[in-house]
């Protein structure tokens, strides 16, 4: 059993590719989770907007991109935009698919956020001459994004994970370098070693998380 | 021809997509099948998980959160290409279909069993201690005083985790499962037209949305009976 | 003397709901006016339309010489003119109590951060809670924050200072700092309406008195007048029952 799962000399070749393919998965996240966050700021602050010609697209957009599965996304705009002439790589597909799908996660969240946020908090702020805009971001925000933080760490945590979805399309990252080795090795112990570097790697984040929920749940 | 017909024409090709129907139907039924069994076995495990955590045996906790953690840790197409491709190894082959099944109960079980144990453990002492002092016995409190409070407080995130984890089925396609998106795939490499994609899409659009929008409805139930 | 807030007319509509049915209120330069009357009479709405808060449906609002219900007035330049203190307190958790004296001052009175720190630390002295600059309002007494509410609110220099029942959410033994600190207030020539339970200090510290009952202004006058010899009905009523307690 050691031997086809834990293979010492493939272990050993397969490190460097396994650890240039962790390199990417974790580029990619530093580059996917600003995205995402960045569009679900502004999907959460035009939910603020109380013209309902704004706020039904918007649900409707929010929950279209819910819905949509990632990979399906993803795989519609690599194999389907090269048809409209248009040929993305991998990278911006991912890029593109990524802002979509988590910048909906990300502004319901931060959604919520917002709106459990006492209109006491923003009587306040408007009644010293603060406007709309600086009301959003010097009190409601702060406190918004303190409220929600385990569901935003939760969230990351599942942008990080779906980075593997990018081994579908020929991204560079950690599992595909995994299928790759183990492809070439008739050995499965490469994919063993991607899920050891996977847990090793996230799995604080998931503690952490634990004892957050945790805590909330007690006060609350 | 004028760009938007082009554009209808490829992606909205009628013909193609007639052609296809029937093979993307299927898959609607391959995804739906497995989505049941995903969502049956995810959160019965998980809430059998919690369920024996509660009993509150050292070892075993430490056991049940080992898995857990595990199985939130790991990207869910990571799980499948290990079941898929590496238990061959030692002569398990499940299909894809069994591949994708047990990656994502296991990764259902793992998230639902900390909700479930977040909601039983944010029943105050109180109920147990109030229940037990008329006589009631563990199991009795646990049915009919923890378990209903405790449901009440898990089905929001629950439908939610539910719903993001379903999704998943989707990943099946990377191991030959006959779902929605591996018959589109194959239909778009044969037609070399991508719309057996956008027939796929408004396929896991009908299964998904309504569930996304009812997940919604949920939340906002549940917020005003608090 | 000069009318700080003139407001004449007011209606507003929440819906179908009739809340303020023709109200004026007139305060001038230095003068407390004090508005009682049973909850649903509209005299926090009034309150908060008087800085725009809630819209008034129609009626005319000038304040501090600014036509508040003209569309092209700049309302956050206006409400520096205008301080309000809720009953909630409603101060900002994230921020210390300096921080959120200072907020505005840098803000929106554009304040070097120096600046506002010094003003802010000021104002806060003004409420005897200079050595508190440093806390949070989780750190503080129901008392200390709605001192902390008020200090942010003088900080901009205001002509006219709004007070929604600004001690219904304190314990009583806290009470009596924030009505110290509306008394120094007072004496410094601060234009003050509040809306309040406090007869007691309504009789002492009060110009005029309105009562307000079921959106209209029913009676006007001194303390004296309006708690020993009303002429309504209605006032006679309300005064006999707060009375009792």
């Amino acid at each position: 059993m050691l031997q086809t799962f834990f293979n010492l000399d493939i272990l050993k070749a397969a490190w460097p590719i396994l650890l240039a393919g962790l390199g990417n998965t974790v580029l990619l996240s530093l580059v996917v989770v600003p995205l995402g966050l960045l569009g679900g700021l502004i999907l959460s602050v035009l939910a603020g907007v109380r013209n309902p010609w704004v706020r039904w697209p918007l649900m409707a957009w929010v929950d279209f991109f819910r819905a949509f599965p990632p990979l399906v996304l993803l795989i519609f705009l690599f194999a389907g935009l090269p048809f409209a002439g248009l040929e993305l790589g991998g990278f911006a597909c991912v890029c593109i698919a990524f802002f979509l799908n988590t910048g909906a996660y990300y502004g319901e969240i931060l959604r919520a956020g917002i709106e459990s946020i006492p209109q006491g908090q923003i009587d306040a702020a408007r009644s010293t001459g603060l406007g709309r805009l600086q009301t959003m971001i010097y009190v409601v925000l702060p406190q918004a994004v303190r409220n929600v933080l385990p569901d935003l760490l939760s969230n990351t945590l599942e942008v990080v994970k779906l980075t593997s979805l990018g081994s579908v399309v020929a991204m560079p990252e950690l599992l595909f370098q995994a299928r790759q080795a183990q492809s070439l090795t008739y050995n499965p112990t490469p994919i063993v070693l991607a899920a050891l570097i996977y847990f090793v790697m996230l799995w604080p984040l998931v503690r952490l998380l634990s004892r957050l929920e945790n805590r909330a749940l007690a006060r609350g | 021809m004028s760009n938007w017909d082009r554009f209808v024409e490829t992606f909205f090709n009628a013909k193609v997509m007639a052609k296809y129907l029937p093979d993307i139907a299927y898959g609607m039924l391959i995804t739906v099948e497995l989505a049941a069994l995903v969502i049956v076995s995810g959160i019965v495990a998980g809430l059998a998980l919690a369920l024996l955590r509660s009993l509150g045996f050292r070892a075993v906790n430490l056991l049940i959160v080992f898995v857990v953690d595990l199985f939130r840790s790991l990207p869910p197409l990571v799980i499948i290409v290990f079941i898929y491709f590496g238990l061959p190894a030692v002569d398990v082959s499940p299909s894809g279909f069994v591949s994708t099944w047990l990656s994502l109960a296991l990764v259902l079980m793992a998230f639902s069993e900390e909700i479930f144990w977040a909601g039983i453990t944010s029943i105050a002492k109180g109920q147990w201690e109030a229940a037990r002092s008329t006589g009631l016995s563990y199991g009795q409190t646990l049915m009919n005083v923890v378990l209903p409070q405790a449901l009440r407080l898990t089905i929001p995130p629950l439908t939610n985790r539910t719903i993001a984890i379903t999704k998943g089925t989707a990943l099946g396609t990377v191991v030959a499962v006959s779902e929605i998106l591996g018959m589109a795939s194959s239909a778009v490499s044969n037609s070399y037209n991508p719309s057996p994609l956008t027939l796929g899409a408004g396929a896991y659009l009908i299964l998904f949305f309504p569930m996304v929008v009812f997940g919604r409805w949920l939340e906002t139930r549940m917020r005003w009976k608090r | 003397m000069q009318l700080v807030v003139e407001a004449r007319g007011i209606h507003k509509h929440f819906g179908a709901l009739h809340v303020l049915k023709g109200v004026d209120l007139a305060v001038r330069e230095r003068e407390l006016v004090f508005v009682i009357g049973p909850s649903g009479s509209g005299k926090s709405t009034l309150l908060r339309c008087l800085n725009r808060l809630e819209q008034p449906s129609s009626g005319s609002l000038v304040v501090d010489g600014v036509d508040l219900l003209d569309p092209r007035t700049d309302i956050n330049r206006a409400r520096q003119r205008i301080g309000m203190v809720f009953q909630s307190f409603n101060l900002y958790p994230h921020k210390t109590a300096l921080g959120n004296v200072a907020l505005a001052l840098r803000k929106v009175a554009g304040k070097s951060r120096a600046e506002a720190d010094e003003l802010g630390r000021a104002a806060l002295a003004r409420v005897g809670l200079a050595d508190r600059a440093g806390h949070r309002p989780g750190e503080l007494s129901g008392g200390q924050q709605q001192r902390v509410a008020i200090a942010r609110a003088i900080a901009l220099e205001p002509r006219v200072m709004l007070f929604d029942e600004p001690t219904s959410a304190l314990d009583p033994e806290l009470v009596g700092s924030v009505l110290g600190v509306m008394r120094n207030l007072r004496e410094s020539g601060m234009a003050m309406v509040v809306v309040s339970h406090e007869m007691g200090f309504a009789r002492n510290a009060a110009d005029r008195v309105l009562f307000m009952d079921h959106g209209v202004v029913v009676e006007e006058g001194t303390p004296a007048a309006i708690f020993e010899s009303p002429r309504q009905e209605r006032t006679r009523a309300f005064i006999g029952q707060i009375q009792r307690h």
